[in-house]
């Protein structure tokens, strides 16, 4: 093949935007409501990430059907879909929160690194270190908040001297953009701080046992703008050195933090792509009906 | 992604879409007829009508006035995205668009009462004799614009920025000859120049038909036009490849 072929084929698929990953055909134009396949890029270069034929049953019910997507290193990459889609449902597949759901079955491949996270041999508490966790509500400890942050390191055996722990903790906190705001007060109990502020706190305890991935289910729900926008420019300062996957109901949310946008419907991954061509051009009518407000 | 016709389920927003879209169609049929009066007031030497057209611009402007404030407060308030997203932003860009015919009208309107001044003798009629042929193309354009835009009709669109080509083509021979005639005799100069501020402005509003047919494509398919020629260049090219190995 020539090297003009290969441009022109190189230009036309990427304004095509197809992808031909194993697992899933994906079409250019799709306008009828029966389809679900994936449409858009499924693949990153760099992975950090990488799901194929992800299925999740609770019980009888399928509620998650045949996904597959990359998570890209440092990059942060929203889920939006309706209620019940099956956005958090995959996203606690991605450091086995499901485990803890007696009826969840979740079959299908889900790679960190090159490790397969649902191997026999993985340690599901080390894998929760390595992928961390920030949910809807705040929940901090019912603990200082020296100690909220303190409690992983110690249990992980990751510092050795008090010396190294206070060093620890003031990092997560200062990475959390909270250290100013505690400084003084590193011994008063973590629920004593507001919503926004307990939130960054249980963003400082997931950073502080050195994770990989944080994975925030609705982090800002349960907050007013002035702390929604703090904890957004945090997404984007933790970028640096973390990968991040977040759910959101926020379609706004999702245009600002993100650089990559998935969009579920009804436990099926209907498009992925990047983030300002899903909410200027998005190619399938489900996704284009979801953002545009026609939910029939 | 074609543009969706579905209702949104806030009815509200389906409404000031609606009376957006209404606004802007009813400001491109008031150019429309604005252009049409401008010329045959040219032609016909009817400088009452010429004023009129003047005076009545500022209803052009009002209009679009009008428009540049409900896209300012839909985008507000509805945070529109996808195709209402693109709905938004190639509405008020044909507004721009429609503004500055609008402008167009005006300046031939000036231009005849500048050629019947009642001091000077009036022209030739040689030197009027392109500007109908090119007035005729470019309010054709206008038409057909306005039409691609109430239908969303991509390819109509895409025929509109190709016919721009024949009104340049037929402006720049219509220049060549008033260069020709001034060069001829030094007396056509005065009503030449202003001849050539009419069809200049005519070849400009088929600038701005070619305009609102690229906002056209781009609200319907999310590409702009170069991205689309691209795209069609490729796929060109590619057959060719295929046919030649």
């Amino acid at each position: 093949m020539s090297t003009t072929t290969i441009e022109i084929k190189t230009a036309l698929d990427d304004t095509l935007n197809s992808d031909t990953d194993a697992g899933k055909r994906s079409s250019v134009e799709v306008t009828d409501y029966e389809n679900r396949q994936t449409v858009g890029k499924i693949t990153v270069d760099h992975p950090k990430m990488v799901c194929r034929n992800v299925n999740v049953y609770y019980g009888a019910k399928h509620a998650l059907k045949e996904v597959g997507i990359d998570i890209g290193t440092n990059e942060v990459i929203a889920f939006i879909g309706p209620s019940g889609c099956g956005k958090s449902t995959f996203l606690r597949c991605l450091n086995r929160m499901n485990d803890t759901i007696v009826a969840c079955r979740v079959a299908g491949q889900i790679k960190l690194d090159a490790d397969d996270i649902y191997d026999k041999s993985i340690d599901v508490v080390q894998l929760r270190a390595r992928i961390g966790m920030v949910f809807q509500k705040p929940n901090p400890f019912p603990k200082s908040i020296y100690e909220n942050v303190a409690y992983g390191p110690r249990i992980h055996g990751m510092v050795n001297t008090k010396a190294e722990l206070d060093e620890l903790v003031r990092a997560s906190l200062e990475r959390a953009g909270l250290l100013k705001e505690v400084d003084k007060r590193m011994n008063d109990p973590g629920t004593s701080l507001s919503g926004g502020q307990q939130q960054r706190l249980c963003i400082a305890r997931a950073v502080a046992v050195n994770p990989e991935v944080i994975l925030m289910d609705e982090p800002c729900s349960a907050l007013d703008p002035i702390a929604t926008a703090k904890i957004e420019e945090l997404i984007d300062e933790l970028r640096e050195n973390y990968t991040i996957v977040i759910v959101t109901h926020s379609m706004q949310q999702a245009a600002r933090v993100s650089q990559r946008t998935a969009y579920f419907h009804l436990g099926d991954l209907i498009e992925v792509g990047e983030t300002d061509q899903i909410f200027t051009n998005p190619k399938h009518k489900l996704t284009e009906d979801y953002i545009t407000g026609r939910f029939g | 992604m074609a543009i969706s016709q579905d209702a949104h389920t806030v009815k509200q927003f389906d409404l000031q879409l609606a009376n957006l879209r209404n606004l802007v169609l009813e400001m491109g049929g008031l150019t429309e007829d604005q252009l049409k009066r401008a010329v045959a007031a040219l032609v016909q030497e009817d400088m009452i009508a010429a004023r009129e057209v003047i005076s009545r611009d500022r209803l052009v402007n009002g209009m679009q006035a009008k428009a540049d404030e409900d896209c300012v407060s839909i985008i507000a308030l509805r945070q529109p995205l996808g195709g209402d997203l693109r709905m938004i932003m190639s509405l008020a860009n044909t507004v721009t668009d429609l503004e500055r015919i609008g402008d167009g009208a005006k300046k031939i309107c000036r231009m005849a009462v500048q050629i019947y001044d009642g001091v000077s003798s009036p022209p030739s009629s040689k030197l009027l004799r392109d500007v109908t042929p090119i007035a005729d193309l470019a309010a054709e354009m206008l038409h057909d614009s306005l039409d691609a835009l109430a239908r969303l009709d991509v390819d109509k669109a895409l025929t509109i920025i190709h016919n721009d080509d024949e009104l340049d083509q037929e402006f720049q021979s219509a220049l060549r000859r008033l260069i020709t005639y001034m060069m001829e005799d030094q007396r056509t100069i005065g009503h030449a120049i202003n001849v050539v501020f009419v069809i200049k402005a005519l070849e400009r509003v088929g600038d701005h038909c070619k305009n609102i047919a690229e906002h056209i494509v781009y609200l319907v398919e999310g590409k702009n036009v170069q991205q689309r020629r691209n795209l069609d260049m490729s796929l060109a090219m590619l057959m060719q490849e295929k046919q030649e190995t």
